[in-house]
């Protein structure tokens, strides 16, 4: 095969697997938007902790657990501490101005990560090869095999959601809690227990990304989640903030974009672009690619 | 009335004269380094080696028969921290030298300061070339970032014998930039620089630079950085495949802890090497790990070497005056020391060889010891 | 016994200007023969520098963040700014110009050309953008500025920028701070003033009444980032070097959470905040660790239980500060009164 063809779909490659993992994330950020209205600075650390909850069952207990195991505890867990957070520390705020709730949810991501900070120690830790890295090759080219399971589960997770999200009784209420919030609760659906459920399947999602995440990029440390989680955010918006098919477009197109800037024209630029993606974005189509314009009232 | 004065007056002078100056029964050296934080584990080596050569000192009879006292602050690898641990050392502990900072950074910020107040200084690791530029009063024990390069491209060059050389560095980090653009000015008039591609700080993906460093003639690759970022990018160019020898400078030390597999084969330059059979570093080891717990990185030998070069030189003044040390610390010869020797040119750079190291099985194997003037 | 009983002080609200003009010059006289007598060490003269440099930091994106309401959390951006561009054009000029306070004046002053362009670049398209976008984008200009800073050749990169003329001194930092502060006090009792606080409490209402939105939100963001841009000014001349490290999202959240504690959109509050925050660290080294955590825990429960911060949206008056005490040492002497009263079975005189 030509080698700049062969180059260039290896690249491609790479970011198609940074792009599943920023998607799994974004996923997270655009649902508890769409239904609460929040930016959840926090998630980023739901992430990072999900690694973490990854990397203790996987060093910690003395047998040998298959990483399907493995990967459903930590996406419990997360999803237990997503819930968590929101009961704690938005719950109260859901009346209150903008800015508060912001303000808490800037501050509880900094709590996490000083937690974790304090918990686990700075030094990035080796996160075991749950999943090999050794490469398959397909069509002359190799692909790591962990490359081949993050795209192939994410898009399996992103199907199962918006089935969820469509064809269930559970799904269809988030529909409408995050479309009208009163009037959901007016036809006697449990608000509380719905935002509940948006966070903990947000966080699990979360998690999985951040258990790939840790694999393919070798460590796990507690400020993992603050690029990762800024750029799923900015993927989340590209796509059309409060839309999940939008989250997941936004979360390949920027890892497309960022794998071949880095690769092609500069790696010092890459993050200012994907920046400066954003802040056209929010400029030019606030909505996002995929999401609907949405008058203010007065 | 008379009695009752000259007693109230006798009394504010004794007071007056205490609080002027601590006095001088102990010998106060000063460190700073990151103690708390993403790069803690340097400053606490620092403070560890430092400490260590102040134990013995203190066993063997102290400096000019004086305890010696230790006393360390946290520069949280800040600068404007590590200015604040800086005047309170000089103001409030009084310190008569400084063996910090730790980093270049810290130390910049700082070095301003210390030639104001002549304060002899000797830094055990800080490699900018800037440290030392222009002050009379400041010495480093380590090599800097522009000679650690020089000396990798001519060891890649003569050694590892490659052409054509990528290099993969850290654009966030002065060190790593240092060592790298010294490299490529070095190794352009020896080879060929196919690719220079930088990562950030933030970085954790750095798949996108290796494939184009695969897809490059490069037949190795020089990527001067610290351990966590190192050894995450080891391993991810072990999955990729990539099979050409990695090369690095003194942040490498301790890689082996976490990353032996992946850098097995792979070479670091640093200022010694634990199995150096040398009876001198046996000892230091030793002791270190009995007081320690660990092994000694090569910041902590940088630190013990620093503290016993000022003791040295301390000693050769007869006295704790500035300037006394500071002459002292200009015609130091101390050919015995951990890393090497300790012997300043008129910059109050030391000059000294590295030793390049090559990781076999989790082990440091010396392969060479490179000049690089 | 008898109980008291409570009367609020009344202290004449006629010579309050003059009242602040001398604590304030006292405040200077004390500090500086501290200083030069050498009881306060240069230890403590530093610290007071960066007690005003985080002042003006923090009075600066109250302008932004408390009156104006919108979310800044990238002023690091502007701070280093202002520190670079003030730290080059010293090192250009200081062979030429041998006097170190005209020094100060004309870097700052460039300083504060560079930043105000800064700010109306941020500030335009935030005239666009609500609540979290704006703080997003913010957020993200901080990390732009960042970016640049580390990969251009003029300001050392990640090297970092040496060669920087200490020339602040305790004097030329109190004063430029007490200016600074003075400024804004006047500009927010202004009738521009009030503007912008309309646009705070309702946006779309101020609009219907006339108050030209575009120009206070731009005049917002243009005085919060060149005030921002001379504080970056003073601590690149207090410290003489500069990294880009410095100037990352961690100082940004430092400066923010002085705005929040003292209260979003009162001076005094923000003064008062920066003191301390500036100070405790300093004075807790041992708990360093701790530090952020207990910031970020403070964020948390100030917006959960007193999102008006230690102020609110009030200014300090030593007036109603003295009448809390004294109500409160009154009721504290009368329980005790009716407590021994009821001890001894007399009859209560009142």
């Amino acid at each position: 095969m030509n080698a700049d063809l062969e180059l260039f779909i290896r690249q491609l490659i790479n970011g198609l697997n940074t792009g599943s993992i920023y998607a799994l994330i974004a996923i997270g950020y655009t649902m508890v938007y769409g239904i609460i209205k929040l930016i959840n600075f926090a998630h980023g650390e739901i992430m990072m902790f999900g690694a973490y909850f990854a990397f203790l069952f996987a060093t910690t207990i003395p047998t040998d657990l298959p990483f399907l195991v493995i990967v459903i505890m930590a996406m419990v867990l997360a999803a237990l501490m997503g819930v968590a957070t929101e009961k704690i520390a938005y719950k109260r705020l859901r009346t209150a101005p903008r800015i508060s709730a912001l303000i808490t949810a800037i501050g509880m991501s900094l709590f996490l990560q000083n937690l974790a900070l304090l918990i686990f120690k700075p030094q990035p830790k080796v996160m075991p090869e749950l999943i090999s890295k050794k490469a398959i090759i397909i069509f002359g080219i190799g692909v790591p095999q962990i490359t081949l399971y993050t795209i192939g589960i994410s898009i399996l997770m992103m199907i199962i959601l918006s089935i969820f999200i469509k064809k269930t009784k559970a799904g269809k209420a988030m529909r409408a809690v995050s479309q009208d919030k009163d009037a959901a609760m007016l036809m006697g659906i449990n608000v509380d227990g719905i935002i509940s459920l948006t966070f903990a399947i947000g966080s699990a999602l979360g998690a999985l990304g951040g258990v790939f995440y840790s694999i393919a990029y070798t460590q796990v440390y507690p400020t993992m989640g603050v690029m990762p989680g800024l750029k799923a955010f900015i993927a989340a918006v590209f796509g059309g903030i409060g839309n999940v098919g939008g989250a997941m477009l936004g979360g390949y197109v920027i890892g497309i974009i960022e794998t071949m800037t880095k690769g092609y024209i500069s790696s010092r630029w890459a993050d200012a672009l994907v920046f400066g993606i954003l802040i056209l974005v929010l400029l030019f189509k606030p909505s996002g690619i995929l999401g609907k314009n949405v008058k203010e009232k007065v | 009335m008379k009695k009752l004065l000259l007693i109230i007056l006798t009394l504010s002078f004794t007071l007056l004269l205490s609080a002027c100056n601590g006095v001088d029964d102990t010998v106060r050296l000063g460190t700073i380094g990151p103690l708390t934080g993403d790069y803690s584990m340097y400053g606490v080596s620092v403070k560890n080696g430092a400490q260590l050569a102040v134990d013995e000192l203190n066993e063997a009879g102290g400096i000019l028969g004086k305890t010696v006292e230790l006393i360390s602050y946290d520069s949280k690898g800040d600068p404007t921290e590590g200015v604040n641990a800086y005047n309170r050392l000089r103001d409030e502990d009084e310190i008569h030298a400084l063996i910090g900072g730790t980093f270049s950074g810290v130390t910049l910020a700082i070095k301003e300061l210390a030639v104001e107040d002549n304060m002899p200084v000797l830094t055990p690791t800080a490699t900018h070339p800037d440290v030392t530029l222009d002050a009379d009063n400041v010495f480093r024990a380590c090599y800097t970032d522009s000679y650690q390069g020089k000396v990798a491209a001519i060891f890649v060059d003569e050694t590892i014998e490659a052409e054509n050389v990528a290099v993969l560095y850290n654009r966030d980090d002065a060190y790593s930039e240092g060592l790298a653009l010294a490299f490529i000015e070095e190794f352009e008039s020896r080879g060929t620089v196919v690719e220079t591609l930088t990562f950030g700080a933030q970085d954790d993906d750095y798949s996108s630079l290796l494939t184009v460093i695969q897809a490059s003639s490069a037949e190795a690759v020089f990527l001067p950085g610290y351990v966590a970022e190192v050894g995450a990018i080891l391993t991810q160019a072990a999955a990729a495949g990539m099979e050409i020898p990695f090369i690095g400078g003194d942040g490498w030390d301790s890689i082996e802890v976490d990353y032996a597999d992946v850098a097995d084969g792979d070479y670091f330059g640093n200022h010694y090497a634990k199995t150096d059979e040398a009876e001198i570093v046996q000892n230091f080891v030793t002791n270190y790990i009995e007081e320690f717990g660990s092994s000694p990185t090569a910041l902590a030998a940088l630190a013990y070497d620093a503290v016993y070069a000022m003791a040295n030189a301390m000693e050769d003044a007869g006295s704790l005056d500035a300037d006394a040390i500071i002459a002292a610390l200009k015609d130091l010869d101390m050919t015995e020391a951990v890393t090497g020797s300790i012997k300043f040119d008129e910059n109050g750079d030391p000059i000294k060889s590295i030793t390049m190291i090559q990781i076999i099985d989790g082990e440091h194997v010396v392969v060479d010891k490179v000049e690089g003037n | 016994m008898k109980k008291i009983k409570y009367k609020p002080l009344k202290i004449s609200s006629k010579y309050g200007i003059l009242r602040i003009v001398i604590a304030i010059l006292a405040t200077f006289f004390i500090l500086n023969f501290l200083i030069n007598f050498g009881i306060l060490s240069r230890y403590y003269s530093t610290i007071l520098v960066f007690i005003c440099v985080f002042i003006i930091m923090a009075t600066s994106l109250n302008i932004a963040t408390g009156f104006l309401g919108q979310l800044v959390l990238g002023h690091a951006g502007f701070m280093a700014i202002g520190a670079y561009t003030a730290a080059l054009t010293a090192i250009a000029l200081k062979e030429i110009i041998t006097n170190d306070l005209l020094l100060f004046v004309i870097s700052a002053l460039a300083a504060v050309v560079t930043t105000a362009i800064a700010g109306l670049l941020v500030g335009t398209p935030a005239l666009r953008l609500r609540g979290d976008y704006l703080g997003i984008m913010t957020l993200g200009f901080g990390e732009i500025v960042k970016v640049i800073i580390t990969n251009l050749h003029i300001t050392g990169g990640a090297q970092g920028l040496t060669g920087i003329p200490r020339i602040m001194t305790f004097p030329i930092a109190f004063w430029t701070t007490v200016i600074i502060v003075a400024i804004i006090y006047l500009f927010m009792n202004s009738r521009h003033g009030r503007a912008i606080l309309s646009i705070r409490e309702d946006e779309i209402a101020s609009e219907s009444v006339g108050i030209n939105i575009t120009k206070y939100k731009i005049i917002g963001f243009v005085l919060a980032s060149l005030f921002g841009g001379v504080g970056g000014a003073m601590y690149a001349f207090q410290i003489g070097y500069l990294a880009p490290a410095t100037f990352g999202f961690i100082k940004s959240v430092e400066i923010f959470v002085i705005v929040v504690l003292g209260g979003m959109g009162s001076l005094s509050g923000a003064i008062m905040a920066a003191i301390f925050l500036t100070y405790l660290p300093e004075a807790l080294r041992e708990f360093e660790k701790y530090r952020l955590l207990l910031y970020s825990i403070l964020l948390i429960t100030t917006m959960l239980f007193r999102p008006q911060g230690l102020m609110g949206t009030k200014e300090f008056s030593l007036t109603k500060a003295l009448n809390k005490v004294i109500r409160s040492f009154v009721y504290v002497y009368n329980k005790f009164v009716s407590f021994f009263n009821k001890l001894f079975q007399k009859e209560s005189e009142y």
